[in-house]
């Protein structure tokens, strides 16, 4: 261990610990911007500057190492100084409409000129980037950007794709694609992840708020919203729950008082992707153990992030993608079809909005084959942050409301669709419904978790082994089933590379585009806790535990819907509305 | 968007040998991250300028972000994301030369050629650029086109000057 006083204060260290993590460690708060813990590797802004005795300049607390008997003063006169000086230099490039921007009071760089007691712009401002770009997903605006390169190290480092950069040089430098190409041409996943990691307003989710508003406010229209299964352990978190709090019954009484006429739930079409997914797997399984072509590790296709990425960069590995659409484009087809026929009610006259932990959704709604009987599957897709806006814009005394329910007949929901909403989820959701289907025996799992793949680990695998199986699936007997679980397009990247050369050696695979899954979507709130996976992940697998049922087949209202209306999983009016076919986009804008 | 930057051009007849002689020299370079900007200059070098093809054409040969290439190429002032005329004209933006009509002569050359400053006419004939001081102040406003220095030059003197190439 490195001995150093920081502040007068006797600290150890390990060496390799910057001043930065030493003092964090050490209950000493370095004011910091640019810093993102675990993978931080540019020292941009400066702000964390301190001055070590003995050392000519001031030092950046977030690069430079401990090292023996060093002195660090973390607030002298000097450092205060060129803090704020650093601080204002920076301000003074910031476009300031702050209270018309969607970060107001939960801005880093407000709140850092608080700490820093800047009370007045003591330099002109004029921003020397004014453009705004706005794609499906994400839009940013440049004039607020101040070079943090966060979103560089999200985008490069996190999920290995390197979309954004820095351009041009001096005062013209822009954080943006090669040839400052819009976002939407430059084959980005719409993931979201540089939005979570962005301080200020230069990267944020596109807007769907007002046109969900003027659907409300329109007396002929019918409003259908349903919440992705992530979004339930994270809302709360704008409402000053701790992280990790559920808060599904307030969620759903909160879109009520909204005013949306019908709110489903996404996990009720969780459960439905299932019975689809599960057959498909098992009618591609029985092809390749009959000696007959099928393809090969089937990959899930939930995470429209995810789809993007693979249609841009690996094409050739298409096939291996579920059909399936996302639960929540299935739950929008069936919302405009098999319940506009229930209720007699013009789909057209519909509007379905999907409260999303993602920021990718918004694209997937927005893909033209998205439409079944000449109506948007999906209208719109609110992120978890602006459903929370909404409910603040409304007026709505979130912290007491009453719980309330799912409408049917898409609202009930089992344990297994719960866990969609992080990683590992969906492979465990089809594992226990499809070892039911094969051997007719529950899985015979500790309260039905697959141990191997639960956690955060990036790539995850485990193998199933049927035995005893039914008469009509006798091919399955002593079938080891080999499965891959990853989250994050750099996980992503390992598992096509190894199908690409031919050495992968699994059945079937999950991917999820973000990191942790959907609990930590580009579309979820931003926090400062550092446990926020694990919590997020805990509080997905105990609604899972508080459920009755936790396995999909046992969903009542998805067997009911089979029994009226779609015949059988993979059935004819099934592929008609559920399930979709994918686009090359490797040459798109090229 | 406010879109600053050509993406596409016209691509030249033989740009797909000119890749292939780009491919060698980043082989010869063992595509090596490190080894960026020796890989730019010396496709510069091959191709005449880098534009948005060339690029990503690199970055895929090196496994890279493209968005790192367009970094590099658009950081270095010597790099080129346009293509360069036949003859290039530098007009003296200096202190004398300013003073005395340098930013005429731009605008006059601007309006004549059709171009703005770093772009080429559409016949591939002139490229239009500025220089801080070409070290002529005693013949302000000075130009040069490619090595000749003229000197005193009017917005007048332009089309005679331009009719010689």
């Amino acid at each position: 261990m490195i001995q150093l006083t920081i502040n007068n204060k006797n600290i150890s260290a390990a060496p390799g610990t910057t001043i930065l993590e030493a003092a964090k460690q050490n209950g000493i708060n370095i004011p910091s911007l640019c810093y993102m813990e675990g993978v931080h590797k540019f020292g941009s802004c400066r702000i964390c500057s301190v001055e070590v005795e003995g050392a000519r300049t001031l030092q950046v607390a977030c690069m430079a190492e401990v090292r023996e008997g060093m002195v660090v003063h973390t607030n002298s006169k000097k450092v205060l100084k060129a803090r704020k000086v650093l601080y204002e230099l920076m301000l003074s490039d910031h476009s300031q409409n702050c209270l018309s921007c969607n970060r107001n009071q939960s801005c880093e760089l407000q709140q850092l000129g608080e700490m820093l007691g800047v009370t007045e712009n003591r330099f002109s401002t004029s921003s020397a980037r004014e453009s705004i770009d706005i794609s499906p997903s994400i839009t940013r605006d440049l004039s607020k950007c101040i070079l943090c390169r966060r979103c560089i190290t999200a985008c490069k480092g996190l999920q290995g794709i390197g979309i954004l950069d820095a351009q041009n040089r001096g005062f013209d430098t822009v954080i943006s694609p090669a040839m400052e190409l819009p976002l939407g041409a430059a084959k980005c996943a719409f993931c979201g992840q540089c939005t979570i990691v962005c301080p200020v307003g230069a990267l944020k989710e596109t807007d769907h708020i007002a046109r969900v508003w003027e659907a409300i406010n329109d007396p002929d229209i019918r409003v259908v919203m349903q919440p992705a299964p992530a979004v339930r352990v994270a809302l709360g978190e704008m409402f000053g729950y701790p992280v990790g709090t559920s808060v599904t019954g307030k969620m759903a009484t909160a879109m009520r008082e909204l005013g949306v006429d019908d709110v489903f739930d996404t996990d009720w079409a969780a459960d439905l992707t299932i019975m689809e997914e599960g057959s498909e797997f098992l009618d591609r399984a029985i092809a390749v153990l009959s000696g007959k072509k099928a393809v090969l590790p089937i990959i899930t296709s939930c995470s429209p992030g995810w789809i993007k990425y693979i249609e841009s960069y690996y094409p050739q590995l298409l096939p291996h993608l579920s059909t399936c659409k996302s639960p929540h484009m299935m739950l929008g087809a069936l919302a405009k079809s098999y319940y506009a026929d229930k209720i007699g009610f013009d789909p057209k006259k519909m509007f379905t909005v999907s409260i999303m932990p993602c920021t990718a959704k918004k694209f997937e709604a927005s893909r033209e084959e998205m439409v079944n009987r000449d109506a948007r599957n999906v209208d719109a897709v609110l992120t978890t942050r602006e459903l929370g806006q909404m409910i603040k814009q409304a007026g709505i005394d979130f912290r007491n409301l009453e719980d309330g329910t799912f409408d049917d007949p898409m609202g009930q929901s089992t344990g297994a669709a719960d866990i969609f909403g992080v990683t590992g989820g969906v492979m465990e959701a089809a594992i226990r419904t499809v070892y039911v289907l094969v051997t007719g025996r529950e899985l015979p799992f500790e309260k039905l978790h697959v141990a191997p793949i639960v956690g955060l680990d990036q790539i995850k695998e485990a193998t199933l082994k049927f035995e005893n199986v039914l008469p009509e699936f006798k091919l399955f007997e002593g079938f080891e089933a080999k499965v891959a679980v990853t989250s994050g397009l750099a996980g992503a990247k390992i598992l096509m590379d190894q199908i690409v050369v031919g050495n992968s050696p699994y059945h079937f695979i999950e991917v999820m585009g973000c990191p942790s899954g959907c609990i930590c979507g580009g579309g979820q709130p931003r926090s400062e806790d550092p446990d926020v996976r694990i919590k997020r992940l805990k509080a997905m697998y105990s609604e899972d535990e508080s459920k009755t049922l936790r396995q999909s087949h046992l969903n009542t209202s998805i067997l009911a819907i089979y029994k009226d209306y779609l015949g059988k999983p993979g059935g004819h009016l099934s592929h008609e509305l559920l399930h979709t076919h994918y686009v090359d986009r490797s040459k798109e804008n090229e | 968007m406010n879109q600053t930057k050509q993406v596409s051009h016209k691509l030249p007849d033989d740009h797909v040998q000119k890749l292939e002689q780009i491919a060698e020299v980043i082989a010869k370079y063992e595509a090596k991250p490190s080894n960026l900007i020796m890989i730019l200059h010396a496709a510069q070098g091959i191709y005449g300028y880098l534009p948005y093809p060339v690029q990503k054409f690199i970055a895929d040969k090196m496994n890279i972000a493209v968005s790192e290439v367009s970094g590099v190429v658009t950081f270095y002032s010597f790099f080129s994301t346009n293509p360069k005329g036949k003859h290039t004209i530098l007009v003296c933006m200096g202190t004398a030369c300013y003073v005395r009509g340098g930013k005429k002569l731009v605008d006059g050359l601007q309006k004549h050629l059709g171009v703005n400053v770093s772009e080429t006419t559409e016949d591939g004939k002139f490229t239009l650029s500025v220089a801080r001081c070409i070290g002529a102040c005693g013949l302000a406003p000075a130009m040069m086109v490619d090595d000749t220095v003229y000197k005193s030059v009017n917005p007048n003197k332009l089309e005679s000057i331009l009719s010689k190439y």
